[in-house]
């Protein structure tokens, strides 16, 4: 064990604890007992502190972490990442301000909120909530694995050091809500950054360049499990375009995106945002050619609690190999507190998603906002506990090949949702009979991919081999992506022929989907709360 | 739900017409990025190499800030857009 790195990781984590705590009182206003307060930090959140926010929540610990530990194992397809965050942002820069604009006039919280006032169904708003919430659990149960490489990395065996951090995550989550990870991500951010600065200059100069670095990868990589190289084969381009492209589409429908998201001040804030996000993105590119660098080096990852090497230690053991003890310190502080903050968001997220779309309109129609705020908290310390529950007592590759297939699923509701922001031209039993179409396609298609590395027959990956529909190839694709299509097609299919069929009221109006900060017909939350009642029970 | 549908087919006609796109061409700018970054076949190269990184690495990287010059331009372009 290495005390020097251990206490450096201890004081960080001690640091951002306090700032989680104080963070409650950061920024707040007179009527704190709200979703709007708890959950979406007051809906007050300026550019600098959106893009702290969005950033820590998108490039999470899980991220910097696994990216070059795919990079290390399977080469040029882990970059798939770049391009995924390269275009993410133009894709979602028209969409977001659209949902801000709505969300903000009319009070919605989440995207099941928009969903049902939008197309009048609590059936279809259920449906995009359940989707979330099942895609949100095993993104959080990662972000533990995250804390659990850098805890082996020290050298430190057992789960205590999970358990302790995530208690008290789910302590100052429960008393600060939004404001805490927002606070926390400033920190988390700063030291990220420095990280990544300091690891693409220091490393490199240490190992004899870049060059020296690729040729080691280019001749160590084809031997690998995953035949891999520096460059793509033929057959993977399909599987990096359609991968980078699923996962950009699919970024943006998970409830702890759209958290931040509308957590954002003005419309303006958000479209700002989308330009300057890339940034992350520019460190992210680099961090995955650690991976690199871990061949070049000659490091070799650490036996995981299963006994087989854990590809994830990868990166802190980079740096432990390379780095003097303080500043290995500083870089697993900052994985660990990387984790902290997206485990944060996506509990709230899911949280709130429970309460507005599932509890309310099903279980107590009348909650005040006090009761939404009370129940959300509740809820945020029972999705982070589940999430533990899974690491502790199932299987950290179960919560691995079920993130894979979070974005198949989430991407399921891009119909509803992003289509819904444009158009009420579907009807909402045909968006809901697609949903069912996309979803039972994609579980097709996923129970026909074997993972050979942890000899899984079926659910072992996200890409489908073109070979099953009688093509002489190997060339795969990213399931996500011919699924939502037959989720579409169903969609539009369906439309007409359900013309008979009563159609949903919208809860929403068109002027509604250019609304500024400081617009004047802005529904407050208590009016909107009733204005729910009276629609629902209408 | 007892909702009564009030969109009768000339309500929903007119639903579509108003339905508040205002696709702006600026916004077109917005697939310049996609269409750099989504098409593996034409950068999937070793050389010419960049302080020692292969070309399929630089020339993404390169992309990160196109698309932020571009993304801006389109923020400033429709900044304030209802």
């Amino acid at each position: 064990m290495n005390d020097v790195e251990l206490g450096i990781v201890i004081a960080l984590f001690v640091i951002v604890t306090v700032m989680g705590f104080l963070a409650a009182r950061w920024r707040r206003n007179a009527d704190s007992h709200s979703l709007n307060e708890w959950g979406l930090g007051g809906r007050s959140f300026g550019t600098w502190i959106t893009w702290f926010l969005l950033g820590g929540d998108l490039y999470t610990a899980y991220t910097f972490v696994a990216v070059p530990a795919l990079v290390f194992g399977a080469g040029a397809i882990g970059f798939f990442a770049v391009p995924y965050t390269i275009v993410v942002f133009p894709i979602v820069f028209l969409v977001a301000s659209r949902l801000w604009s709505v969300a903000h006039r009319q009070g919605y919280v989440t995207a099941a909120d928009f969903v049902r006032g939008r197309h009048g169904s609590n059936a279809l708003g259920v449906a995009v909530a359940v989707t979330g919430i099942v895609a949100t659990m095993p993104y959080i149960a990662l972000q533990m694995v995250g804390i659990q490489a850098v805890v082996e990395a020290i050298g430190i065996s057992g789960h205590w050091p999970l358990v302790i951090a995530f208690v008290v995550l789910a302590a100052y989550t429960y008393s600060s809500g939004l404001r805490a990870p927002a606070l926390i991500a400033f920190v988390k951010d700063t030291l990220i950054y420095l990280v990544v600065i300091v690891a693409v200059i220091y490393i490199p100069y240490k190992l004899g360049g870049y060059g020296k670095i690729f040729d080691a990868a280019a001749k160590a990589l084809p031997a690998k499990p995953s035949h891999g190289g520096v460059t793509l084969k033929q057959s993977q381009y399909l599987a990096y375009s359609t991968l980078a492209l699923g996962s950009a589409l699919a970024l943006f429908l998970y409830p702890h995106s759209t958290t931040a998201v509308l957590a954002a001040r003005s419309r303006n804030t958000v479209k700002k945002n989308m330009a300057l996000l890339p940034a992350y993105s520019l460190m992210l590119g680099f961090l995955a050619l650690l991976g690199y660098m871990a061949i070049a080096a000659k490091v070799a990852p650490v036996k995981g609690t299963n006994g087989k090497p854990d590809s994830n230690t990868i990166v802190p053991m980079l740096f432990d190999n390379q780095f003097p003890s303080w500043f290995a310190g500083i870089a697993f502080g900052a994985i660990a507190i990387g984790a902290l903050v997206p485990a944060a968001i996506m509990s709230i997220a899911a949280a709130n998603t429970f309460t507005r779309d599932i509890y309310k309109p099903y279980f107590r129609p009348n909650a005040s906002a006090k009761e939404e705020a009370q129940v959300s908290k509740i809820m945020s310390l029972l999705v982070k506990f589940g999430a533990l529950l899974v690491i502790l007592f199932v299987n950290v590759q179960f919560a691995l090949d079920f993130q894979l297939i979070g974005g198949i699923i989430i991407i399921q509701i891009l119909p509803a949702v992003v289509l819904g922001l444009y158009t009420r031209w579907f009807h909402r039993w045909a968006l809901l009979a697609g949903w069912v179409a996309g979803i039972a396609t994609s579980v097709w298609m996923l129970w026909y991919v074997p993972n050979p590395l942890t000899n899984h027959k079926h659910f072992g990956g996200a890409q489908w081999a073109l070979s099953h529909i009688g093509m002489h190839t190997s060339a795969a694709i990213w399931i996500g992506i011919p699924t939502v299509l037959i989720n579409l097609i169903v969609a539009a299919v369906l439309t007409p022929l359900f013309s008979r069929l009563p159609r949903g009221v919208d809860g929403t109006d068109e002027s509604d989907y250019h609304a500024e900060a400081g617009d004047p017909r802005v529904v407050t939350m208590a009016a909107s709360a009733s204005g729910e009642v009276a629609a629902e029970g209408g | 739900m007892a909702h009564q549908a009030p969109h009768s087919g000339t309500e929903r006609d007119d639903h579509l017409r108003r339905s508040g796109i205002n696709l702006r061409p600026a916004n077109l700018l917005l697939l310049i990025p996609l269409i750099g970054t989504l098409f593996p076949m034409f950068y999937n190269r070793d050389s010419p190499r960049l302080g020692g990184m292969p070309f399929f690495y630089w020339y993404q990287l390169v992309w990160i800030p196109i698309s932020v010059a571009v993304t801006l331009v389109v923020y400033r372009a429709t900044r304030g857009d209802r």
